[in-house]
């Protein structure tokens, strides 16, 4: 065998068998074309269409309309005739030397910090993990059994047993920190006060880690053997081999796994809500707590509303560069 | 799926020991949350009352005898039962209709769909939760059909959550699915619906099972939308539990209890399934 190892291309090119499976995909339109489907397609698309236009496009529309109104409890009923604020909302929004623009861009700077955090471990642990049990071992789906429970339990359930072992007097953390390990003098505050930063984190990284870990399992099966088997032959130990073959052919699976994790933790509502209840402490702000707090305690809606376009913008403009910037990467290494 | 050792030599003893030290404190991390349920859902109240025990100094049952009483643990249970199970469904048999049609027919506003249906991911929740509540009560108001406050409405809504994903997933494994077979399938009679369901359907039945999975687990665990949805008698698990915390005191071993018993159905169901799930990833998603 003189194959020379070449990371980041998992195509099977030039194993002759291969050829044939790629080539259905080529044939694409053989039968359906336009004038034979007559409109089927599009009836087959309908039911998602209707939905997808009821729940999320008209709402978001309507969302959006409403972030230029002056929206409070007294117009619910009728939000058309709340009266137009033009960009009044937004102004205040960004007013960064006021108390409400202040407070919002706290509340984004805490929550991209603890996005980078939450989705930076649980990337690390992810690949850690799915590397790690690349090899065949005993107890290794008992294992994997094991890691996927945090991502199965239900967001609530979880959580609510972390805000149990996050309790001051009768949690397990101080338990452990104060009265066995004595690390501290005092048994400290979880959920309230700047540990709750900490204690957001580690919660958000206990549930999204096992996701990374599933997605990151998945790519791996897409890694031919043969290029191990080439690297093993000309000499390449197990680390060489992660190093030179395994995370090069994981990149375009990372890509899009560090975007919809990144997604996924900014937006999270779930997490910071069931941790600390209705409003945050002001460590662990998180944006979309900040937003509901905004909107469905203090009744401002159109400020709500307005905060929420800025963040789908900001999430936009992200999402666009990173797309930019890794399909770049790509066409470079491809070149 | 077991994979045949990548290499023909055993890993070095560094290897083995990082190993070793990795799985551990994994292992530790993801499970120490269900230890702590699990004991403490055992535990007399007293006991979770006051400093945490490792190792239980009594044990009762009494906890899973309770719940039901505290709140209508049961009503809720059933709520979040039909309301997932019924999105579920329906989600995955639009889904199934949606990627076929993309998967195998080309046809003007494909990229749009395709384009449109995915980036609703990226919505915050937040911004369409508010109208999305006024549409509801205006739909209500006029027609009389109820969805403010029904299992109907949050049905509805939670069907749309997994949709993108488990169109997008389908696609990817239709995609893999040879084109000839639902081709040959045609020539024999079948109409193109024929087709999706005698072929193209049973040979996805791993992607199917794993959006199944996505779908009823993204229902089951909301919060957001169904603490503004629901009313009394339509309020679901995942605000029904909230319900044990909500008094002077709360019942740490009944809110423990409570928890284990609504994260059994699931947690169970996913590992059973979730070899279906790594497989439908890897021919789907993970392209």
């Amino acid at each position: 065998m003189t194959t020379t190892v070449t990371p980041g291309r998992t195509d099977r090119a030039g194993s002759g068998e291969s050829v044939g499976t790629t080539d259905t995909r080529r044939r694409l339109p053989r039968i359906p074309d336009r004038i034979r489907h007559g409109g089927l397609p599009y009836l087959l698309l309908l039911p998602a269409i209707v939905l997808e236009m009821l729940v999320h496009l008209i709402p978001m529309v309507i969302g959006i309309t409403m972030s230029f109104r002056q929206l409070t409890q007294f117009y619910i009923r009728n939000w058309g005739e709340a009266p137009w604020a033009a960009f009044d909302n937004y102004r205040v929004a960004v007013d960064f030397d006021a108390p409400i623009g202040q407070a919002l861009l706290h509340s984004f700077y805490v929550t991209c910090l603890f996005t980078v955090l939450a989705v930076g471990l649980s990337w690390l642990f992810g690949v850690a993990a799915a590397i790690m049990m690349q090899e065949n071992f005993r107890g290794r789906g008992l294992l994997r059994a094991v890691f996927l429970t945090p991502y199965a339990l239900p967001v609530y359930a979880a959580v609510i047993t972390w805000a149990f072992m996050f309790q001051r007097d009768n949690g397990l953390i101080n338990h452990v920190l104060h009265d066995q390990l004595g690390l501290t003098d005092e048994p400290s505050f979880w959920l309230i006060g700047d540990n709750s930063f900490i204690a957001l984190v580690v919660v958000a990284v206990w549930k999204s880690w096992p996701f990374a870990f599933l997605i990151i399992m998945a790519g791996l099966q897409n890694i031919p053997r043969e290029l191990y088997e080439a690297a093993a032959i000309d000499g390449a130990g197990i680390w060489q081999q992660i190093r030179k073959i395994t995370l090069p052919s994981l990149r375009p699976v990372n890509q899009v796994l560090v975007l919809v994790l990144f997604l996924w933790t900014f937006n999270d509502f779930n997490t910071p809500y069931v941790l600390f209840g209705r409003a945050a402490p002001e460590a662990a702000d998180l944006i979309s707590i900040h937003i509901y707090q905004s909107s469905f305690v203090t009744w401002n809606f159109g400020s709500g509303s307005a905060m929420s376009v800025l963040l789908l913008l900001f999430l936009l403009l992200v999402t666009a560069v990173y797309l930019l910037l890794t399909s770049r990467g790509r066409k470079a290494a491809d070149a | 799926m077991p994979r045949p050792p990548s290499s023909p030599t055993a890993p070095p003893r560094s290897f083995r020991w990082t190993r070793r030290i990795v799985l551990t404190f994994l292992t530790a991390f993801a499970l120490l949350p269900v230890y702590v349920m699990l004991s403490s859902s055992l535990k007399p109240l007293q006991d979770v009352s006051g400093k945490f025990q490792w190792i239980p100094s009594g044990l009762t049952v009494r906890p899973y005898i309770d719940i039901w009483d505290t709140v209508p643990l049961a009503r809720y249970f059933l709520n979040s039962l039909i309301v997932a199970g019924a999105a579920t469904v329906l989600s995955v048999v639009i889904a199934v209709f949606a990627a076929y049609a993309v998967s195998r027919y080309r046809f003007r506003g494909k990229r749009v769909f395709t384009v449109t249906v995915l980036s609703t991911q990226m919505f915050p929740g937040i911004l369409f939760l508010l109208p999305l509540f006024l549409i509801f009560v205006n739909i209500g108001n006029s027609t009389g059909i109820t969805l403010y406050g029904s299992r109907g409405g949050l049905i509805l809504t939670y069907l749309t959550f997994s949709l993108p994903f488990s169109i997008w997933m389908l696609i990817g494994y239709f995609d893999s699915i040879p084109r000839d077979l639902d081709e040959a399938a045609m020539v024999d009679g079948c109409g193109a619906l024929g087709a999706l369901f005698r072929v193209v359907v049973p040979a996805a039945v791993p992607g199917i099972v794993a959006v199944a999975v996505y779908a009823f687990m993204t229902a089951w665990g909301e919060v957001l939308f169904a603490s503004v949805m629901t009313n009394d008698t339509t309020r679901t698990l995942s605000v029904g539990l909230q319900g044990y915390a909500s008094q002077n005191d709360v019942y740490w071993n009944q809110v423990m209890a409570a928890s284990l018993v609504v994260s059994v159905p699931v947690v169970a169901g996913f590992l059973l399934l979730q070899r279906y799930l790594v497989a439908g990833l890897t021919a789907g998603a993970v392209k």
